[in-house]
C-alpha cells in the first residue's frame, strides 16, 4: 500500500503492508533507530515520536495511517530548531537524565510535547506526564530535573 | 499482528459499506484495537480507518448539551474549554486516561464502543446518562451497555458523537491499575435537581449502574451519607489484582470521594 509522508522534514514515500507499524517503518525501512521499542504493549514509551507536532507511541500506530502526515523522530528534533542538540537533549545531557539511555529517546521527545504545553510547570506536573514513559533503570530523578531545565531553557527569550 | 485489508474512506456512508461483511473493524485511534490485534487476541480481514472522516471531531454546547464529536480525542475533551466549563468531571475523567501519548490519539468514540470493562467513559455515558448518536439511530445509555466488550451497536454502525446533559453536580474518582491505568473501580456521581445517577466502571464484566447508592445519595448528597452503606461483592471481578470484596469496599470509597469532587474537592490526580 503507497504511504507518503514526512519524516524530519523528509519527504517519503513507501509500498508497506497496512500492519506494518510506525516504529517498525521508521526502525527498518527508514534505518531510523533512534525510535526505541521497548515493550511494544503501549506501555514503556520509548517508541515516542512526534505526529504534526503531538507525541504518540509509533509502536501502536500503523504506518499507513501515517499519510499525509509529518512526523518528527530523535534524529530530526535538533534540527527543527536549527542547532547540534535541541535544548531538551542539552539539558538531559547537563543533568545526567539518563542511566543506560534506553528509554530517553522516548523521554525527549514526550517532554518536548510537555515543555510546549507547560512553559512553568511543577515537579508535579512533570512526573505526572510520565506516567507512560517508563525508565526501567528508575532514574527518574535526573530526569525530572532535566526536563524541568529543559523547559526552562525552550521558553528563555532568544538571544544572547 | 495477521495482514489484513486497511480503508480510509473518505465519509461515513463509505466507512458503513466497507463494515457490510460484519467482520471488519472500524479503528480510529486504535489505542485498544492495535494492542488487541498484535497479541492476536483480534484478527479482523480489514481495517475502515475513521480517523480521517470530516465533521466527527470537536466540542459544541447548545443549552444544557454538550455533544462531543466521535474522533474527539481524550485530549481534547479534557482540555476543552467548554467541557471543563459546562461538566468539569468529564474533562477531568478524560485527563486520567491511559497516559498523555495514548491520550493524544485514542478516541472518545473507540472507547464507548469498545466498551472495556475497565474503561473509565463508559461510567461517564452511563453516570450522565448520555445519548450516544450513531449514523443511523440515538441509543440511550441505559440501552447502549449490555455486557463484556458488548454494546447495542451493529457490526458495522459506528459512533459519531456523545451528547451529554449538563448536569446539577458531578464526579468521577478511579482507584486505578499501576501497571495498566485502566480502572481498578471507577465511580461516576452525577446529580440532575432531585435525581443522581451512579455509574461505576471497573468492577464488573460491564459499567453498571449501582441504585442504592442512588437512592442515598437522592435523599442526602454528602459523602458521610454513604458511609452507612456498603455493597455486596458478588457478581463483581475477582483478578490477580482485586478481588470481588477488595472492589465492593473500592466502590464506597470512589463514590464518596466522586461526591466530594461534585461538592467541589479538586479531582485527585
Amino acid at each position: 500500500m503507497k504511504v507518503e509522508l514526512s519524516i524530519n522534514g523528509r519527504a517519503v514515500s513507501a509500498d508497506i503492508p497496512p500492519s506494518l507499524l510506525l516504529s517498525d517503518f521508521l526502525r527498518e525501512n527508514c534505518e531510523l533507530t533512534g525510535t526505541h521499542v521497548g515493550c511494544d504493549t503501549s506501555q514503556c514509551g520509548a517508541c515516542v515520536v512526534h505526529v504534526d507536532g503531538v507525541s504518540m507511541k509509533s509502536c501502536t500506530l500503523l504506518a499507513v495511517a501515517m499519510d499525509g502526515r509529518s512526523v518528527t523522530t530523535i534524529e530530526g528534533l535538533a534540527g527543527t530548531v536549527g542547532a547540534e542538540l535541541h535544548p531538551m537533549q542539552e539539558a538531559f545531557h547537563v543533568n545526567h537524565g539518563l542511566q543506560c539511555g534506553f528509554c530517553t529517546p522516548g523521554m525527549i521527545m514526550s517532554a518536548v510535547d510537555f515543555a510546549k504545553r507547560h512553559p512553568s510547570p511543577t515537579e508535579g506536573e512533570v512526573r505526572r506526564w510520565l506516567e507512560g514513559n517508563i525508565c526501567r533503570c528508575t532514574g527518574y530523578q535526573n530526569i525530572v530535573a532535566a526536563i524541568l531545565a529543559g523547559t526552562k531553557a525552550m521558553h528563555a527569550p532568544q538571544g544572547d | 499482528m495477521r495482514e489484513f485489508a486497511y480503508h480510509r474512506p473518505g465519509d461515513l456512508q463509505a466507512a458503513v459499506a466497507l463494515l457490510a461483511d460484519g467482520e471488519s473493524r472500524p479503528v480510529s485511534g486504535g489505542m485498544t484495537l492495535l494492542p488487541t490485534m498484535k497479541q492476536r487476541l483480534a484478527a479482523p480481514p480489514a481495517l475502515v480507518d475513521l480517523s480521517t472522516i470530516p465533521g466527527m471531531a470537536g466540542v459544541t454546547v447548545e443549552g444544557r448539551t454538550v455533544t462531543v464529536g466521535a474522533l474527539s480525542t481524550h485530549e481534547s475533551v479534557a482540555s476543552s474549554p467548554e467541557i471543563v466549563a459546562c461538566i468539569p468531571a468529564l474533562a477531568s475523567l478524560a485527563g486520567v486516561i491511559g497516559d498523555p501519548a495514548v491520550r493524544h490519539r485514542g478516541t472518545i468514540g473507540g472507547s464507548v464502543a469498545n466498551a472495556d470493562p475497565g474503561a473509565d467513559y463508559p461510567a461517564a455515558v452511563l453516570g450522565l446518562d448520555a445519548t450516544v448518536v450513531t449514523d443511523r439511530r440515538e441509543i440511550g445509555a441505559d440501552d447502549f451497555f449490555i455486557g463484556l466488550f458488548t454494546t447495542a451497536l451493529a457490526p458495522d454502525e459506528i459512533i459519531t458523537a456523545i451528547r451529554f446533559p449538563v448536569p446539577d453536580a458531578a464526579g468521577y474518582a478511579k482507584f486505578r491499575s499501576q501497571a495498566s491505568r485502566f480502572a481498578l473501580v471507577g465511580v461516576f456521581v452525577a446529580r440532575f435537581g432531585p435525581f443522581v445517577r451512579v455509574a461505576v466502571t471497573g468492577a464488573a464484566p460491564c459499567v453498571f449502574r449501582q441504585k442504592d447508592i442512588e437512592e442515598v445519595l437522592a435523599r442526602d448528597f454528602t459523602p458521610s451519607a454513604l458511609t452507612r452503606i456498603s455493597i455486596a461483592p458478588s457478581g463483581l471481578n475477582s483478578d490477580i489484582h482485586a478481588d470481588s470484596e477488595y472492589r465492593a469496599h473500592l466502590v464506597m470509597v470512589m463514590a464518596r470521594r466522586a461526591v466530594e469532587q461534585a461538592l467541589g474537592a479538586p479531582a485527585r490526580p
